[in-house]
């Protein structure tokens, strides 16, 4: 077996997979980010085949500012979560209903 | 050997992504999470990418994953009661599951022979911190100062909640 892209595109499909069925099951708002991360990551792993299928290194670029895109959204979304723990005393995202209904 | 190092790191990335949703304890998560970023690096490292697969485990694996760690035993979280098996989770699952499903169908059709490998001959430069350094700041430097300006504005964003007060 030699390895092409459609492996890689497959494992990237897999592992998008499981990040989104972090974010739809789990209930711990930090596992819910950590399964963001682990669908951006997917995703960053796709572009990079591309970029090497292609021959054209602007895939990677493009990776580095999707990682620019996750340290913002990790900062903003952990001091969501630690406001959110100071005014509720949990980060179970069943009892933040606020802006549910 | 390529094969060989392709399947033990999918291996061990897809084995870690399960972990990390699997687990009960946060902290695991995270550990495991970091294990599926260098399992992701060292693909990166086989796709002829070794600046990105750098940038990958001092940012992500490094400061990342330490502000998660930071953040998880600074609340001293007490284990949330996940419940047992819920409709909810039950279409979560399926919706991923269908995710899977759809994406498969897609990279089925698109027409790249299956078992060629990498055809395409790259430049001696290719993936390069110089090469990528060359473009992130002549081809690319409207969006880099853009992103300079998000991590700014992230930060300030962080700062500002975070704080004690809020009224």
């Amino acid at each position: 077996m030699i390895i092409s892209l459609n492996h890689y595109l497959v494992l990237g499909a897999f592992l998008f997979c499981i990040g989104v069925a972090g974010v739809l099951t789990r209930k711990n708002a930090i596992i819910i980010l950590a399964s963001v991360e682990l669908m951006l990551n997917a995703v960053n792993l796709t572009f990079i085949a591309f970029a090497r299928h292609w021959g054209d290194a602007t895939g990677q670029i493009f990776v580095f500012f999707s990682m620019v895109v996750a340290a913002a959204e990790v900062a903003v979304g952990l001091a969501i979560i630690v406001v959110l723990f100071r005014h509720k005393e949990s980060i179970n995202i069943d009892e933040v209903n606020l802006l549910k209904w | 050997m390529e094969t060989f190092f392709f399947i033990l790191f999918a291996v061990v990335a897809i084995f870690s992504g399960l972990m990390v949703i699997l687990k009960k304890n946060p902290i695991a998560s995270v550990m495991f999470l970091i294990l599926a970023l260098f399992a992701t690096a060292a693909l990166y490292v086989m796709l002829m990418a070794p600046f990105m697969a750098a940038i990958q485990i001092i940012v992500y694996a490094g400061a990342i994953m330490v502000l998660f760690l930071f953040v998880v035993m600074l609340l001293n979280l007490s284990k949330i009661q996940e419940g047992g098996v819920s409709a909810l989770k039950i279409i979560g699952a399926l919706v991923a599951g269908g995710i899977m499903v759809a994406i498969a169908v897609v990279v089925r059709s698109i027409a790249i022979p299956a078992d060629s490998g990498f055809l395409r001959e790259l430049p001696a430069e290719y993936g390069t911190v110089e090469s990528i350094g060359r473009s992130m700041f002549i081809t690319y430097l409207l969006p880099f100062e853009i992103a300079s300006f998000l991590l700014l504005a992230a930060i300030i964003g962080a700062v500002v909640l975070a704080k004690k007060k809020l009224e």
